[in-house]
């Protein structure tokens, strides 16, 4: 159920296809997000609860973390991985985020299309970890997408994210990166309605 | 159920494991027939935790009892490796072999339900020479990591040669070493490509003392006279101990020697157990020097038969690996290998034999130098490949393998 696995032929071909989709889908995320403002958030230094300066309702998205994170090894578009865990008592919306390694940090989700192929595309409102539950991201299913990589994440090095929440916090995960051969999913961006 | 039995069962993890799920088993089905009690019933008693810990200042796997199932994998780093490659490397294998060693899966498993039975699984990492030189640490290399001298026995065959790493993987379980393995030498491309691998199994349930003798496919009993593995003979094997100086990064660990030997079955097969035990120097059904009844009798050098021989001959096995002076001991873990025959062979049989010790070079190899120039087994036994690799110390809570060396 999970991707669309890519003959080694063709994969050459597909990462620069999937390099200029990648853009595309880049310079049509405000549109998709809903956020009227595309501009990348700072990285901060640590992972942080919130902050002062934001409003308390940002307090319950800063508290989500990311267990037993890990980014797949990789250029061009790569994926984050792991179990999103909400210890707070509101539900809380990711919506995308930005990460110093990537043009953009996108939320995806896996999608049937016509002919019965799965392929990721944006998942729409972004992820929810319900209070006091959790949310999984794994190859196949939804995950966190890093797209457009500045240069090649490479195995036992480290990536750090920002995310944003619906409730205007950032947060922020630092993840190693590993050596991975599943989620060579085909990205499908004609799917943004 | 007895004592024994019951050490028995909780010694292998598979067992223990396999016990707990028919415990399991048997409380669904009472459930399913006692509903109405099922408020005043107790939970399962939990499956036996079989996992061997992995942080500590030393490594699992090497005077721990050697588990019946082995895989040792040599990998190499790629050209233009460098310092950097090494500890990406060791932090990648740290956080999996954590994980795998605590029965459950790495970071990047789609097979988690693979790694978590506790099998008593144990991953040891050891390096050779050549991950100095990608390191930029040859000044540092210790004399010893390096090929050892040829012997007139061997007959290297190319195809398990000296190699930048080693891991040891061992359990109770094979699934627990295969899956392993898969993951820690998928998980680790491209910082080290895989060269070969010799997987080696011993009896599990023959013996229940220190040193666990095991029966080679020769049928002897093999590792009776072993270095102490309870702390008494802690500075033959290990690295530091004792407040002996050890090499740069290395206090904790020790050196692991590896040598694929084949035991030719068909012309052992031509051998009565008359010839056969003095090849060794002990008996085969106890294990008891000829001298003696127990197997942890001491063998009597003097004693001579009626006609003025000596009991104990001179070149048998146990003779001429016997100490000379009291460092030249290492403590065994072989491993028997089995492998399909190819072409006209019956059997491709033999053992891993693998040793630790502080210093090879005082320790090993007086005994192997002896081996070779005289020992009864050399008719039946042939060195097919030969390796020296540092087993590096153990990991602290949040370090990496490695630390000190690589810092
Ligand atoms: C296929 C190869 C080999 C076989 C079948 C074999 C078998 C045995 C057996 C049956 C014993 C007697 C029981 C015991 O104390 O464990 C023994 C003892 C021993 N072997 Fe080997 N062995 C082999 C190779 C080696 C090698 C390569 C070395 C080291 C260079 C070695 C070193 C020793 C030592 C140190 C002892 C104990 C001697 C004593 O102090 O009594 N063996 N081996
Ligand atoms: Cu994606």
């Amino acid at each position: 159920m999970t991707c669309t696995p890519v003959p080694p032929a063709h994969r050459t071909k597909r990462l620069a296809e999937m390099a200029t989709l990648a853009l595309a889908a880049a310079t049509t995320l405000a549109s998709c997000s809903g956020s009227p403002d595309p501009t990348p958030i700072p990285v901060a230094s640590s992972p942080r609860p919130g902050s002062a300066a934001l409003p308390p309702s940002a307090q319950q998205g800063g508290q989500v973390t990311l267990q037993s994170g890990w980014a797949k090894a990789g250029s061009g578009m790569t994926a984050v991985f792991g179990t999103v865990v909400n210890p707070g008592a509101k539900d809380v919306t990711l919506l995308g985020g930005s990460s110093p390694a990537a043009a953009d940090v996108q939320i995806h989700s896996m999608v049937k299309q016509p002919d019965g192929s799965m392929k990721m595309t944006q998942k729409q409102g972004g992820l929810t970890v319900p209070a006091g539950g959790s949310a999984e991201l794994t190859p196949g299913a939804d995950h966190i997408m890093l797209v457009n990589l500045h240069s090649a994440l490479v195995n036992g090095g480290d990536v750090s994210l920002v995310l944003r929440t619906a409730d205007g916090a950032n947060v922020e995960w630092t993840v190693p990166v590993r050596s991975f051969a599943g989620a060579e999913e085909t990205y499908a961006p004609e799917d943004h309605r | 159920m007895t004592g024994v039995g019951r050490r028995t069962l909780l010694r292998t993890g598979l067992l223990a494991g396999g016990a707990g799920v028919g415990a399991l088993a048997v409380s669904r089905l009472s459930d399913a027939t006692s509903a109405p009690s099922r408020a005043d019933e107790e939970p399962p008693p939990p499956a036996h935790p079989a996992t061997m810990p992995f942080r500590g200042p030393r490594q699992a796997g090497v005077t721990d009892d050697p588990q019946p199932f082995a895989a040792f994998v040599g990998l190499d780093l790629p050209a233009g490796a460098t310092k950097d490659t090494c500890r990406r490397l060791l932090r990648v294998w740290t956080d999996d072999i954590d994980r795998l060693m605590a029965a459950k899966a790495p970071l990047t498993d789609l097979e988690p339900e693979l790694a978590e039975v506790p099998s008593r699984l144990s991953i040891t990492l050891a390096v050779g020479p050549g991950f100095y030189d990608a390191a930029g640490l040859v000044p540092h290399r210790p004399s010893w990591l390096a090929p050892l001298p040829s012997f007139t026995i061997d007959r290297f065959d190319g195809h398990w040669p000296q190699t930048d790493v080693l891991l040891q993987i061992r359990a109770d379980s094979p699934v627990a070493v295969a899956h392993a393995q898969r993951r820690l030498v998928v998980g680790a491309e491209p910082l080290a490509v895989q060269r070969w691998v010799q997987r080696g199994f011993r009896e599990p349930l023959t013996s229940s003392r220190p040193g666990m003798p095991f029966r080679n496919l020769f049928g002897q009993v093999d590792g009776t006279v072993q270095p102490r593995t309870d702390g008494a003979d802690d500075a033959l094997v290990w690295l530091g101990a004792d407040g002996a100086p050890a090499p740069h990064g290395l206090a904790g660990g020790t050196a692991l020697i590896i040598r694929r030997i084949a035991m030719n079955l068909d012309t052992w097969d031509r051998a009565d157990r008359v010839a056969r035990e003095n090849a060794v120097g002990r008996r085969l059904g106890s294990g008891a020097p000829l001298t003696g009844r127990l197997e942890t009798d001491q063998p009597d050098l003097r004693a001579e038969d009626e006609l003025g021989f000596p009991v104990i001959d001179p070149v048998s096995h146990m003779r001429r690996a016997m100490p000379a002076a009291p460092h030249e001991r290492i403590l065994r873990a072989p491993y028997s290998y089995d492998e399909a025959p190819t072409g006209r062979q019956r059997s491709n049989s033999g053992l891993v034999f693998v040793s630790y010790q502080a210093d090879p070079l005082r320790q090993f190899l007086p005994i192997q130098r002896r081996l070779a120039e005289a020992d009864l087994l050399n008719v039946w036994t042939t060195p097919i490949s030969s390796g020296v690799y540092a087993v590096l110390p153990g990991a602290l809570p949040g370090e990496d393998l490695g630390a000190a060396l690589l810092a």
